[in-house]
């Protein structure tokens, strides 16, 4: 059994807690307890049923106002996987908490509304999705209760998102015709809808499978040094991070970046037990085969395909915070473990996420995407987004409010 | 005292998932603070934290001490599991004490029957904070435990007066946190967010870790409060009212005895602990009566400073 985590996209008015809620009741996922809360919160859908949405509507001003601010994450279990959702709000002012949730996703749900089609909040989502390379984008046209289940509604909407995923160059894109409503093909394959012929929503989630066919290569970003400094553990010095990409295994040739001093990866351990090799995720201790200067902050990566290691960026950022973007601040980038100072040094253009053409202004504001040009006063390590986006992400933080104010996905050295 | 299994099940790939998870969450409370601490209530969240952070760290010690708000109504399962346990793995442990805050007139005692220490700790915690200057604290939170809870962040930052803001989160992208924070401010951090209850008792299973004998069925003497099975304990103002009886039970959640209730059971090993939180119609917080008192208990009481 494994996790899998998936963000769903969409407004209220499109289903998207029906759908979450749906889930989570013909999973048996619901407990008594919270249910009666939800009863006892007494808050109605307009036809009459139990509104499913307070379920993930944690906070009061939430429940309140009845939206959703903040992205909150919930689990379910079935036979076979483990799965965390993150609801994000839909709302366009809150494009950030979106990015959030899709930054821990690794499947987007698409929601589309059967009887709208393709809106402008589709063409947003869709572009996050891409901008943060999402692994799979499943679009579930929803409401096909209200449509009389008609294919040709289908098929339609279904031709319309072919159009926006070219044009967005989305791959592996799948289609589901659903209501959450009643429930068809959530969990249940419909049998009001025979003419489609593939699995319902959750089979779905439960058989996909992101196992690169060709793995990349290994990197080891440095957290924490773990020196014992005890009569019998007097030289122990043991390099402890998680891993990144492909296997990484004993005798490997390494570089510790920055700098490029080289060694060999003597062992490899976990809680004590020695491995032949670590996996994507793991969290380990390795010992190198030579005493050479390392330290939080730095990336082991093989010989055989190092990263890169630079001073001068380019990327794509999203902005979080509600003071702009100001080119004459200094400000800090965080990726992986390693923390440095930076300077903007140019703002090539936004992009309007409604028709994703880009915008020549220099002000970026909250909720803003656009390419930039970073200046750094250490090395980045880094890959490139298009063929590494696990190994090319970071965070700008503001140091005179410590506040995170930007998503940044590194493009390019330049 | 307590009771330790040793069985065999198979390694399950999203535990070792959670796990690298949380340890790569410990490790960067080292990296980024400069005194960090370890909550350590003596229930099992925190003890698979302990367990955990044993796991992140060896063979070096841990690079924060376990710090202990004691209410002075805990088990007294509970306390001698924290000393046998802190004795056992040989880590620093501090207390941080209710009833010398009482003493010292920093809160005053709540009175009548349903009187508990539960909101009261929370000044002992921020005051024991504030102290030892730490500037993180590790919590065994978990955010499907309840619905403010499944809001918060892994690094979660309170402002110098202990307080969460909910409004206005740090946004916290990938696995990249932030733990940068003003004068004053501290940050609570969750390695277990993402775990349930239930991938909890699997992992001690997996992990064999001794747990208090509170967590599994015993006999014991309790009363009924409110529709719930209490401890019978002094620290319950039993009087002449109360029918004391005998029951078979266990504590499903462990927290202070005014506050966590009983449940009958009859789990005595850890697989039928499992099998009977599969079973459970009821969630895991239906036995906190600190969350029942209204809808949104645990989000006032996290905005004021607990855990």
């Amino acid at each position: 059994m494994d996790i899998l985590k998936f963000i769903t996209a969409g407004s209220v008015d499109d289903g998207k807690s029906t759908l979450i809620g749906r889930l989570l009741y013909d999973t048996d996922s619901i407990l008594e307890d919270q249910l009666e809360a939800i009863k006892k919160a007494n808050r109605k859908n307009d036809d009459g049923t139990v509104d499913l949405a307070i379920l993930t509507d944690g906070l009061k001003a939430e429940r309140e106002q009845g939206i959703t601010i903040d992205v909150a994450y919930k689990y379910f279990q079935t036979e076979k996987r483990k799965f965390i959702i993150a609801d994000a709000p839909g709302h366009i002012e809150y494009t950030r908490n979106m990015v959030t949730g899709a930054s821990n996703s690794d499947l987007i749900i698409i929601l589309i509304d059967a009887r709208k089609g393709v809106i402008e909040q589709t063409k947003r989502h869709s572009f996050l999705a891409q901008l943060l390379s999402l692994k799979k984008v499943l679009v579930c046209i929803n409401k096909m209760d209200m449509v009389d289940y008609e294919q040709a509604v289908f098929e339609n909407i279904k031709t319309e998102y072919e159009k926006l995923a070219s044009k967005l160059n989305l791959k592996s894109v799948e289609y589901i015709p659903v209501s959450a409503l009643k429930g068809d093909n959530i969990v249940h394959r419909s049998e009001r809808m025979d003419w489609y012929t593939g699995e319902p929503l959750l089979s779905f989630l439960e058989s996909i499978n992101f196992e690169a066919k060709t793995p990349k290569p290994w990197r080891f970003p440095i957290q924490w040094v773990v020196r014992p400094q005890t009569a019998d553990l007097h030289d122990y010095r043991g390099y402890a991070g998680r891993l990144v990409g492909d296997n990484m295994r004993i005798g490997e040739e390494v570089y510790i970046l920055p700098g490029g001093a080289r060694s060999r990866i003597a062992s490899i351990e976990l809680a004590g037990e020695t491995l032949e090799y670590a996996e994507n995720g793991q969290s380990v201790i390795i010992h190198l085969t030579d005493d050479v200067d390392v330290s939080r902050g730095d990336t082991i990566v093989p010989v055989e395909q190092p990263a890169i290691s630079e001073k001068n960026l380019e990327a794509n950022i999203c902005w979080f915070d509600t003071k702009p973007l100001d080119k004459g601040q200094i400000y800090l980038l965080r990726n992986h473990s390693s923390q440095t100072k930076i300077k903007i040094e140019d703002i090539h253009y936004k992009i309007d996420v409604h028709n994703q053409e880009p915008i020549y202004d220099e002000t970026v504001s909250l909720n803003d995407i656009g390419k930039i040009s970073i200046k750094a006063a250490k090395e980045i390590v880094f890959d490139k987004h298009n063929l590494y986006p696990e190994n090319s992400r970071a965070i700008i933080i503001d140091p005179r409010t410590n506040i995170t104010v930007a998503a940044v996905m590194i493009l390019d050295a330049v | 005292m307590w009771i330790t299994y040793n069985n065999e099940i198979d390694k399950m790939d999203y535990l070792d998932h959670l796990e690298a998870e949380a340890i790569y969450i410990l490790r960067e409370v080292a990296g980024q603070f400069e005194k960090p601490a370890l909550l350590f209530s003596g229930g099992k969240d925190s003890i698979t934290l302990v367990h955990l952070a044993q796991k992140a760290f060896k063979p070096g010690k841990f690079p924060f001490p376990l710090v202990h708000i004691d209410t002075g109504h805990n088990f007294k399962e509970t306390i001698d599991f924290r000393d046998w346990l802190v004795a056992q793995i040989g880590e620093k442990l501090i207390v941080g004490s209710v009833q010398d805050s009482i003493d010292q007139g920093r809160v005053r005692e709540q009175k009548g029957k349903n009187a508990s220490r539960n909101a009261l700790q929370t000044v002992t915690l921020l005051d024991t904070i504030e102290k030892y200057k730490f500037d993180a604290c590790i919590g065994g939170a978990r955010r499907d435990e309840e619905k403010a809870r499944a809001k918060e962040r892994v690094f979660s930052v309170r402002d110098e007066f202990g307080q969460w803001d909910p409004k206005r989160q740090r946004a916290e992208l990938w696995d990249i946190l932030n733990g940068n924070i003003n004068q004053g401010e501290n940050v609570r951090v969750f390695p277990i967010s993402n775990w349930t209850e239930l991938d909890v008792w699997n992992y001690i299973k997996r992990e064999n870790i001794a747990l208090p004998s509170l967590y599994f069925s015993h006999e014991r003497e309790v009363v009924s409060r409110n529709g719930q099975w209490m401890a019978a304990d002094q620290c319950l103002q039993i009087d002449n009212e109360d029918i004391i009886t005998c029951k078979m039970v266990r504590f499903r959640t462990v927290g202070d005895m005014t506050c966590t209730a009983a449940v009958c059971s009859e789990a005595v090993h850890i697989d039928d602990i499992i099998k009977e939180i599969k079973a459970s119609t009821i969630s895991e917080r239906g036995a906190r009566i600190d969350d029942k008192v209204s809808e949104a208990a645990m989000e006032e009481r996290k905005k004021e400073g607990y855990f």
